[in-house]
């Protein structure tokens, strides 16, 4: 029985020291339920403020705006799991010193990130037809493309931020990778109106140009228009994220160059 | 003869280390160069500031003629590299790794060219295994192939026989030293396995905690520690550290 208690103890401790030494781990243990909570709570406080009426177009705005999440969450990871990848199978290195540049591994990503939105997209489109006889696309029409645009651009944006994360602190970063999009999810509006954040956090969230999408996509789904500005704040905005997101990834590089953290990617 | 590797004076200093302390050296083309030391000598990290993994703190390097660290990417199209901390895809098959790597150093014929490396090495039955599944050795093998892809001009080897049986390191060593005559290519070589390093390396430079200890052709180092193994210099470096090197050099 002691020994078995002592056994325990050990691999109790062996979870312990990861958090000592990670950050990330322990904010997943406090951060990520916290935010799971805001999202549903104002999903909850927004349908309580409607009428019987509206609930109706709430519904399928709902469902979009899971299609939506998708495509950014997607593009996202479509870029930062390409870099995990090659950490994870040690090949890093080997990429690492071929004539592979930066951009160009990134574009690879970029466009194998494309390719599984598609089949991501089409296959949810049509369980969404089947079950639930909504025709997404149709009910956006032609602001679909402009609207996932945004999106795409955004997510390859927080791609490249959380795959620089990785090339500076290697495995300890993984955990942000799957948790970033996360913590912008319910500051960027996405199953509820900006108008149902308190004041204070409206301006955080008007900085991300994911809320312009999610409001657009409601517009069109209220009103059947959405407002141009809904197109080119956020399209700005994402130049602005991608040209940041580029120096930041530089500087991370650089960084672990620094460090000798690039060298031993994989190894630890 | 050319310098293909030229360093003098690097220092790489870490908050808790210094892993480089004024280390110079040359490999020139055609020449087998084997960097020898206990592990955390410096080794690997003179490797990786080669590479241009890695910014010296001072110092300088140049590879080719150029800095690592400006021009990466010219250099790397002429160089390769292995080491027992990279390897290739496990969910991968050998042959697409392999095409893969063809690809992204643009080598012309690739798949005449794979079947050329995987014959040399004796592993063209593993062509369409998935790397996840070879032994230690035939991974080994597997990245020598790697290296060879695009007719490199300079290797950086990290211990390339580490997991190897001796037939196989044997056969290993004689297509490095076949390759290394016929095309002049230049190879820095790294390997805890002394009597290889005697056989295979035309100079040698020992460091011990980022010093040189010593340098020049097996023979002198020999001579000049009064040995008659590299294994008894390098266990003579490893307990003595510092105290010879004065003597020695």
């Amino acid at each position: 029985m002691t020994q078995t208690l002592g056994r325990i103890g050990a691999m109790f401790l062996r979870y312990l020291y990861l958090h000592k030494r990670s950050l990330p781990r322990t904010f997943e243990i406090i951060l990520w339920p916290v935010m799971e909570l805001l999202v549903w709570g104002y999903v909850s406080m927004y349908l309580r403020s409607l009428s019987q009426n509206s609930l109706l177009n709430v519904t399928s705005s709902l469902i979009n705006a899971m299609i939506f999440w998708d495509i950014l969450y997607r593009s996202q990871q479509g870029v930062s799991i390409s870099f995990v990848e090659d950490i994870w199978t040690q090949n890093i290195l080997n990429l690492l010193i071929s004539p592979l540049k930066i951009w160009e591994w990134i574009a690879a990503a970029i466009l194998y990130g494309i390719v599984k939105i598609l089949i991501i997209v089409t296959i949810l489109s049509l369980i969404v037809a089947s079950l639930f006889h909504l025709n997404w696309i149709s009910n956006l029409s032609f602001y679909l493309l402009p609207l996932s645009f945004n999106l795409l651009l955004f997510g390859w944006a927080l791609g490249i931020f959380t795959a620089a994360l990785m090339i500076r602190w290697g495995h300890a970063a993984e955990a942000l990778i799957w948790g970033i999009p996360f913590l912008i999810q319910p500051l960027a509006a996405v199953f509820y109106p900006l108008s149902v954040l308190p004041p204070w956090l409206q301006p955080v969230s008007k900085a991300l140009s994911a809320t312009y999408v999610f409001e657009g996509m409601r517009s069109v789904i209220h009103t059947g228009r959405m407002d141009a500005a809904f197109f080119f704040i956020p399209l700005s905005l994402n130049a602005a994220y991608l040209v940041l997101a580029s120096f930041f990834f530089q500087w991370m590089y650089e960084k672990s160059r620094l460090t000798g953290r690039l060298g031993r990617l994989g190894m630890d | 003869m050319e310098s293909l590797v030229a360093a003098k004076n690097i220092c790489k200093i870490y908050p808790d280390t210094q892993a480089l302390d004024n280390l110079s050296l040359t490999l020139k083309r055609g020449e087998i160069l084997g960097l020898l030391g206990p592990n955390g000598a410096g080794k690997t990290t003179a490797i990786h500031i080669f590479l241009g993994l890695l910014t010296p703190t001072s110092g300088e390097v140049s590879v080719f003629g150029l800095s690592p660290l400006k021009y990466r990417h010219a250099i790397s199209q002429r160089l390769n590299f292995s080491s027992a901390y990279a390897q290739l895809p496990s969910n991968l098959k050998v042959m697409e790794n392999l095409a893969i790597f063809s690809k992204l150093y643009d080598v012309k014929n690739h798949k005449n060219k794979i079947d050329a490396l995987l014959k040399l090495f004796e592993i063209t039955y593993l062509k369409n295994r998935l790397t996840g599944a070879l032994s230690a050795g035939e991974k080994t093998r597997l990245n020598l192939c790697k290296c060879l892809l695009n007719d490199p001009e300079l290797l950086l080897l990290d211990e390339p026989t580490a997991s190897l049986d001796p037939e196989m390191a044997d056969t290993v060593r004689k297509i490095l030293k076949n390759i290394q005559k016929e095309r002049a290519i230049g190879i820095l070589y790294t390997s805890h396995n002394m009597p290889e390093v005697e056989e295979i390396c035309d100079r040698i430079l020992f460091i011990n905690e980022g010093k040189t200890i010593a340098e020049g052709t097996p023979k002198e180092v020999l001579r000049d520690f009064e040995s008659k193994t590299l294994e008894q210099v390098f266990i003579r470096i490893v307990r003595s550290g510092d105290l010879i090197s004065g003597k020695a050099q």
